[in-house]
């Protein structure tokens, strides 16, 4: 993966964009550091696989402790959007990045992927728990993987992570089973569990639900509003109503642009662009 | 309807019935014909060499042509050393360049060692044989369990070459990213969640290649060599099961052709019984 800096004046003015989009939405008075104020900001962010274009020019703002959904027809550019933001990209050939994105204010071209990745966690679209570990182990994982943590610390760490993650009610008798012997609802909230572990400022979520079934998914969803109050968090979904319930914004993108990002009440009320009023009443995609 | 007039035809149905038995039975003569040859050979191995095998056998030297009995021990344990040299140059390297492409292939190096691989697969083992009497014997002046080593070695590189890089394909991306994402670093993704996701299956890999090169012989005839008497040094000719019985075999003694089954079945007895104890020991604990 490449990232190229932009040259400082064009950095100026997506600031000015951006500080005038904050000032405009949350009636700032505009002296806060727009960089430091955001968990994570992108400006004019593009990623081309093979020289094409998967997103361009996406600029956005996202608030700390804050629940942002990303929605959008298959295709659009969310998922590769939310990878980007932990340099994802960088396991694909031939995948470019262009633009700059700020987490807390700094940007991620100073940090090397592993120290990215600690600060931004990533739960993914099928539960991904590893096959070959326990159930505790999997929550371990972070730690244990990278061969730190003493005994006694990764059991105060499982067990804090997992009744955060809703899930210690049910396993704290089996933690030694293999964690492929958990349902498909379980073994996504032990790979949420895993992901807080290693205490994450941002997670990013991928599609977390679309896996399973409505009674899990509505139990993930109340994680998501749970975590909310330590995390940052970031949802892509396909399914409208999860948005409109879990998340404070939500940004709808659209052949691999930013169509529009507003609060989820007024986006689903009142949108600003008719492609996103035609999407979110069900008239495309 | 034309699909409703084709599917409740009784006429059609017959017929799909037929053929739908016709192909099961073709594919249950297809898996007799491939267990019968195994199931002959070692019950005839069994038959022929059970009756000769004796404690002399896994204690003794073998005796001077004209004397009864002996045994084929520096055999056996030559075999032992001989397959270790080789596993200690072929699994290694094996694996690694497995890994590197399995998880390195956009690089021009892993598709040329890819290439190579696949065809140092088809070359015939005695030219692997000829291959390291230049490279070893001639460079020490002496036929020795070194040059045989390294023969059996280059012979396994490219059976577990293969199996572990088709292993490594068959764990899903999802395992490493989900490994990447919580800053694990790349080589301890490869090392401690891709690698052991896929170990059953290498070890596997491994141990066909073993057996393979446990019952190699033409490499042996100018490497190691064969010799009559106890040698563990590894710069010195060393005997070798297969070379044993194929000396045995050819010879035109009664004994020594009795001796050459009771090998035989050894040989085979050995490689069945590592293949147990590994399996056993790498079983699946996680499903």
């Amino acid at each position: 993966m490449d990232i190229i800096p932009k040259k400082d004046e064009d950095f100026k003015e997506a600031e000015v964009l951006v500080s005038e989009l904050e000032k405009e939405e949350d009636g700032d008075d505009g002296t806060g550091n727009i960089k430091t104020k955001s968990a994570v900001l992108t400006t004019d962010l593009s990623v081309y696989f093979n020289k094409r274009p998967a997103i361009e020019n996406i600029n956005i703002k996202i608030k700390k402790n804050s629940v942002t959904a990303i929605i959008g027809p298959s295709g659009c550019g969310k998922s590769t959007f939310l990878r980007s933001l932990n340099m994802m990209h960088d396991m694909t050939p031939k995948a470019q990045v262009f633009g700059e994105i700020y987490i807390h204010g700094e940007n991620i071209v100073n940090f090397n992927t592993v120290e990215l990745r600690k600060r931004v966690g990533m739960v993914f679209q099928k539960p991904n728990p590893f096959p070959t570990m326990t159930i505790y182990d999997n929550v371990a994982a972070g730690f244990k993987l990278n061969g730190i943590g003493k005994k006694s610390e990764l059991d105060e760490i499982v067990e804090k992570n997992l009744v955060n993650a809703g899930l210690w009610e049910e396993v704290k008798d089996r933690l030694k089973s293999p964690a492929l012997s958990l349902s498909g609802g379980q073994q996504q909230r032990l790979c949420i569990a895993r992901t807080i572990a290693v205490n994450p400022e941002i997670i990013l979520m991928d599609e977390p639900t679309s896996a399973l079934d409505p009674v899990s998914s509505s139990k993930i969803e109340e994680l998501i509003y749970n975590l909310k109050k330590e995390f940052t968090i970031v949802i892509v979904t396909h399914n409208m109503q999860q948005a409109a319930r879990v998340s404070d914004q939500t940004a709808f993108f659209y052949l691999g642009r930013l169509v529009e990002i507003s609060k989820t009440r007024k986006m689903f009320t009142n949108p600003k662009e008719k492609l996103t009023e035609e999407y979110v009443t069900g008239k495309f995609g | 309807m034309t699909a409703d007039k084709i599917f409740k035809n009784p006429k059609n149905l017959k017929r799909r019935k037929f053929v739908n038995s016709l192909m099961i039975f073709l594919c249950v003569v297809a898996s007799v014909l491939t267990i019968l040859p195994l199931l002959y050979i070692f019950i005839y191995t069994t038959q022929s060499g059970f009756s000769s095998l004796n404690i002399d056998f896994f204690t003794q030297l073998p005796k001077p042509v004209g004397e009864e009995g002996g045994g084929m021990a520096n055999a056996i344990v030559g075999s032992g050393i001989l397959l270790g040299i080789g596993g200690l140059i072929g699994i290694p390297i094996g694996i690694l360049s497995g890994i590197y492409i399995a998880e390195y292939s956009k690089s021009f190096l892993a598709s040329a060692v890819k290439f190579t691989t696949d065809v140092l697969s088809g070359v015939p083992s005695i030219v692997v044989g000829i291959f390291a009497y230049g490279v070893i014997v001639l460079t020490m002046q002496s036929f020795s369990a070194i040059a045989g080593g390294f023969a059996l070695g280059i012979l396994m590189i490219p059976t577990i070459t293969k199996i572990t890089e088709e292993m490594l394909k068959l764990v899903p991306q999802s395992l490493r990213e989900a490994s990447l994402a919580l800053g694990v670093s790349r080589w301890k993704t490869t090392l401690k969640v891709v690698l052991k996701t896929a170990s059953s299956g290498i070890v596997t890999g491994v141990l066909l290649a073993i057996a393979r090169a446990a019952g190699e012989t033409a490499p042996l005839l100018f490497t190691a060599f064969g010799n009559a008497f106890w040698q563990t040094n590894i710069d010195q000719p060393i005997a070798a099961l297969p070379l044993q019985i194929f000396v045995y075999a050819i010879s035109p003694y009664e004994d020594w052709h009795r001796q050459a089954w009771a090998g035989a079945f050894v040989l085979i007895f050995l490689v069945f019984i590592v293949n147990f104890l590994v399996r056993f020991v790498t079983r699946e604990k996680y499903s």
